[in-house]
């Protein structure tokens, strides 16, 4: 690479998983662009930024969408690019995906109003799960036991009176073991995976679960690399459930987060992260 | 050098960078660094709805 690549690293705030990109790429010698989505302007006649390619670590998705689409009016690459992860961010969109490429997904229906959306629960039946399209650790994800539930949750929902939770995103309740897979696919490989353990249906790490390297099968990595290259590839984490008709991907995340991941498996994640950044801008 | 907005504990830089979220250790509260000379912090960002992964 020549040295006057630029990297952008357009981001929220510094986790564990940014701080590791950043030292990443000052161990390779690469120039880094801060760009803090609460500060960075965006002129729409010309590009007013150093980076030859930006890799997005915003964990907001209305930022982030907005961002991408200005680099790729400047003609700057991003990692993952506008249209992965306008997919990828909206659960309704990435299952549709899913279901139109063939990958095992939960059952899914989506409503978009509070009467549409009890409809739909009674008709996929109890228990449920409902989850606001947009969003993820789990927040404001609910398992519905039954209709008098149901009509609470979704009361709850109308009253938060928000875009995002007036479409209703309503799912079968997959019969899993206290665990989920998550895999985390940079390009073609799949890097590392990891079972999420907790007692709490939601296995997600911000909500305490616990990290466990799996070697993934073969059938599970196929599938895997199936969903990344189903949303459009890149730097992805599929989340799987093994239910009793074999292992369903119910999402894929576009800015997916590795500290646990790094953690329990030992993985050079954000090394793996920058290899493909570098790649894409050989491109 | 400087204090946690939330319980006055003294805090200081160690090799944190800007914009890294870090928890107080007295409090527990979770901070963001705003400046590194001088080390200024505040309260981190307030997660947002559409925030996630
Ligand atoms: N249909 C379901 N049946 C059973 N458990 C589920 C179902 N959907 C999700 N879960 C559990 O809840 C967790 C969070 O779900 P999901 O990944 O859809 O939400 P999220 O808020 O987007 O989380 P993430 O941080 O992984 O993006 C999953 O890891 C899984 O353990
Ligand atoms: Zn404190």
């Amino acid at each position: 690479m020549s040295s006057g690549f630029t990297l952008g690293v357009f981001y929220t705030v510094i986790r564990p998983e940014e701080r590791w990109i950043l030292e990443a790429a000052a161990a390779r010698g690469l120039a880094v662009e801060r760009l803090a989505d609460d500060a960075v302007t965006f002129p729409v006649e010309r590009n007013g930024f150093d980076a030859d390619l930006v890799l997005n670590r915003s964990v907001s998705h209305t930022r982030s969408l907005y961002a991408l689409r200005f680099f790729e009016h400047y003609g700057v690459p991003t990692v993952n690019p506008y249209d992965v992860v306008s997919l990828c961010g909206d659960k309704v969109l990435c299952s549709l995906r899913l279901q139109e490429s063939g990958i095992p997904t939960p059952r899914t229906t989506v409503a978009l109003t509070p009467e549409a959306a009890l409809k739909a629960l009674d008709d996929l039946g109890y228990p449920a799960v409902l989850k606001p399209p947009v969003g993820s650790w789990g927040r404001l994800l609910a398992k519905v036991d039954d209709r008098e539930e149901a009509e609470q949750i979704i009361e709850h929902k109308a009253a938060l009176n928000s875009p995002w939770h007036s479409v209703f995103y309503v799912q079968e309740y997959v019969q899993k073991p206290e665990r989920d897979l998550r895999a985390f696919v940079v390009g073609d490989e799949l890097v590392a995976a990891m079972y999420r353990r907790s007692a709490d249906w939601r296995t997600n790490a911000s909500r305490g679960a616990t990290g466990e390297a799996v070697t993934p099968p073969p059938e599970m990595t196929e599938l895997v690399l199936k969903a990344a290259r189903a949303v459009g590839g890149g730097v992805l984490a599929v989340d799987l459930m093994e239910s009793p008709r074999g292992l369903l991907v119910h999402e894929v995340n576009p800015t997916p987060e590795f500290k646990t991941l790094t953690a329990a498996t030992g993985a050079n994640v954000a090394g793996r992260i920058l290899d493909y950044v570098q790649e894409v801008a050989r491109r | 050098m400087t204090q946690c907005p939330e319980c006055d504990a003294r805090l200081e830089r160690k090799d944190r960078i800007e914009g890294e979220l870090f928890t107080c250790p007295e409090c527990g509260v979770e901070l963001e660094v705003n400046g590194t000379d001088p080390f200024a912090v505040s309260y981190a960002p307030k997660e947002q709805e559409d925030w996630g992964e």
